[in-house]
């Protein structure tokens, strides 16, 4: 049977699903009813979305069968480390298992769901004790020296027989640079699925599978996500967005040594690590940034943000149009394709405010926004707007802040 | 040098708006492109072949236009394309997607290194090429901003990561993908244009390829897309106008009547 189908008798050729197909893979040829395209058609969804009213759209999966879904229980989070130090967004995806653990339908027949960490690596003792203290209940613990920082191959290896030993119901991972490269390679050794980068999870109150919602098409639209018949329902999730576990005094969790899976060899050599540590570019850890777009007019005139970054104690930050012009370089680029920020204040400078900028900063405590436009769209996202020159405008915060 | 480049058909996503009615996305005018991060996977085994010798298999999996992406390949100078189209296809998930794309670099045959770009603009998930690699069963590393050096079947790369940069050596064969810091992509020569033309692609269908029908396609794909919807548009904040003085005052005062203050601490 066809993916998806337009059932005849409730097509009303309204052609919402033609506007909304982003693949051009659905035409109302016939000006009565819509036909699907299935060569083009990559049943993303969109017109089912879009045809809500009439629902004559309906795609058809066939269930996967030969797995039991009800072995698996709890919810398990990847503690990525790296040199030592377990990586920020950690607490943040501990606290999103603890979030939605208070969501399962009340105890009864199910079993308690534990949340755990899964730590892998070498010399990785102390950091399950720091696990324990953001109020997990189990560290899964492999402790091996062959289990380098900077090779998920391994990792995916030793994770993914951790996690088809344990069973958890749920793994989530951080959306890092690691993260995304661990976690798909988990995913098609366990054969299960894996939502990209979400920005919010929750627990379906009906069914109990995981919604896992994530923007898609450079922030444009946001898909909410299901893993109704594989387990675990593995995600990895946006940094700086999910709240971070707070520590908690007495910890009451136990670390399981899980020190007899095996450990293959490394193919990978690590040589060195080279840190970043320019103090303009470490803007995922800023409490405020300063930010560029392309009302800067030119890269010179990036040294005006920067004394503006500089009064304000802040990173300096840049929009995709200003990175891919060359005025600098994209590690301070910020959106849907460089970083995600989450800083206390936010300033975007000359920033109109695209979707996929938007994307990566929204989530700002304080959005302040300069801009010549008034019908910018980063007006909308900030608490505070000033319409007007920056050039003008920019110099004048600059000595106000200064004259103190 | 056996180098498969993996590239995708997206639709230009920088221009895709919304319509406030209906709340869908306007595809009317939306051009369908070559992945931007692809055209540096492109570049680069480009690049890895004038050095190295060899050749470049341009791989796409998509629907019969997908060739488009591939003529473009062919134009930049790949010696190969080869285009993975079926029904049984339509759906695929990142899962569903690495698994068939693996298949294909096995009956490519002798692969010793296999490019992507580090996510495609639509999906942005950067899973298919990890995935690619587990199922090959050969070591990945993503976000690669360098290619030090290519010698006795190792190679010794720079990987970008929030912090700084790592340097690593694995053996071939591997699977890369790559940052738009690699290089910068050229562009297509006319000869190349015209070989695009003429160019045979082959399309390969499931029954070519060493695949269980379960796990192609939708039934293959473990996610299932349950809604999508516009993100709901926020409504704003206080705006200031007037001059450069008047408008700075107004924002420091709001911000002083929050107890923030803006001068670094």
């Amino acid at each position: 049977m066809d993916p998806i189908r337009v059932v005849a008798e409730k097509c009303v050729g309204c052609g919402l699903c033609v506007k909304a197909c982003p693949y051009d893979a659905i035409a109302v040829a016939d000006g009565k009813t819509a036909v699907v395209d299935l060569s083009r058609c990559t049943v993303c969804g969109a017109c089912v979305e879009a045809c809500r009213r009439h629902q004559a759209i309906v795609i058809t999966k066939r269930a996967f069968r030969g797995q039991d879904v009800k072995a698996y229980s709890g919810i398990a989070v990847f503690a990525e480390h790296r040199r030592g130090k377990l990586a920020s967004v950690v607490p943040e995806i501990v606290g999103a298992a603890l979030a939605l653990r208070g969501q399962r339908p009340p105890a009864g027949s199910a079993r308690p769901a534990g949340v755990a960490a899964v730590l892998v690596g070498k010399d990785v003792r102390p950091l399950a004790q720091e696990l324990l203290s953001y109020g997990v209940d189990e560290v899964w613990m492999v402790d091996n020296p062959s289990i380098g920082d900077f090779d998920e191959n391994v990792m995916a290896e030793v994770v993914a027989d951790v996690v088809s030993e344990k069973k958890p119901e749920i793994f989530l991972g951080g959306g890092t640079v690691v993260g995304r490269s661990l976690m798909p390679r988990v995913a098609a050794r366990v054969l299960t699925g894996l939502t990209a980068d979400c920005t919010e999870l929750a627990i379906d109150p009906e069914t109990s599978v995981l919604r896992q919602t994530r923007p898609a098409f450079g922030g444009n639209i946001m898909a909410c996500i299901l893993t109704r018949d594989h387990r675990p329902q593995m995600a990895t999730v946006r940094h700086k967005v999910m709240d971070a576990a707070p520590r908690v005094e007495n910890p009451t969790g136990v670390v399981v040594d899980m020190g007899h899976i095996k450990v293959p060899a490394s193919r990978i050599e690590f040589l060195e690590f080279v840190e970043e540590k320019t103090e303009t570019v470490n803007l995922t850890d800023a409490d405020v940034i300063v930010s560029g777009g392309r009302g800067i007019k030119d890269p010179k005139n990036f040294a005006l943000l920067e004394d503006l970054a500089r009064v304000t104690g802040a990173a300096l930050g840049a929009s995709r149009a200003t990175v891919d012009a060359g005025w600098i370089p994209y590690s301070h680029q910020v959106g849907q394709t460089g970083k995600t920020v989450k800083p206390k204040i936010y300033i975007a400078c000359g920033i109109s405010g695209a979707i996929q900028h938007l994307a990566g900063m929204k989530s700002s405590d304080l959005i302040i926004a300069v801009n010549s436009d008034p019908s910018a769209p980063i007006f909308d996202v900030a608490q505070f707007g000033i319409v007007g020159d920056l050039f003008e405008v920019v110099p004048e915060l600059i000595k106000r802040l200064k004259a103190g | 040098m056996k180098i498969v480049v993996c590239v995708k058909q997206v639709p230009e996503t920088a221009n895709v708006r919304i319509n406030p009615e209906t709340n869908t996305l306007i595809r009317e005018g939306v051009q369908s492109i070559v992945n931007p991060f692809d055209m540096y996977a492109l570049e680069e085994a480009l690049r890895v072949r004038e050095k190295q010798g060899g050749t470049v298999t341009a791989l796409t999996m998509g629907p019969p236009q997908a060739a488009d992406v591939l003529r473009e390949a062919v134009g930049l100078g790949v010696d190969d394309a080869v285009l993975l189209s079926d029904r049984a296809f339509a759906g695929a998930d990142t899962l569903a997607t690495a698994y068939v794309l693996a298949a294909a670099i096995r009956k490519i045959g002798g692969v010793d290194l296999v490019f992507m770009g580090r996510q495609a603009i639509d999906g942005d998930t950067g899973q298919v090429g990890p995935g690619v690699a587990e199922n090959l069963g050969i070591p990945h590393v993503t976000d690669i901003r360098k290619i030090e050096r290519i010698e006795d079947g190792r190679l010794t790369v720079e990987r970008l990561l929030e912090d700084g940069i790592a340097r690593l050596r694995l053996p071939l064969p591997a699977l890369l993908t790559v940052t738009k810091e690699i290089n910068v992509p050229r562009l297509p020569s006319l000869k190349g244009k015209l070989a695009a033309r003429k160019k045979e692609i082959p399309t390969w269908k499931a029954a070519d390829l060493d695949v269980k029908a379960e796990r192609l396609g939708l039934d293959g794909s473990p996610t299932q897309v349950l809604r999508i919807f516009t993100p709901p548009k926020p409504s704003g904040g206080k705006v200031f106008k007037g001059t450069g003085a008047e408008t700075v005052d107004a924002l420091l005062t709001e911000l002083a009547s929050g107890g923030i203050s803006l001068r670094k601490k």
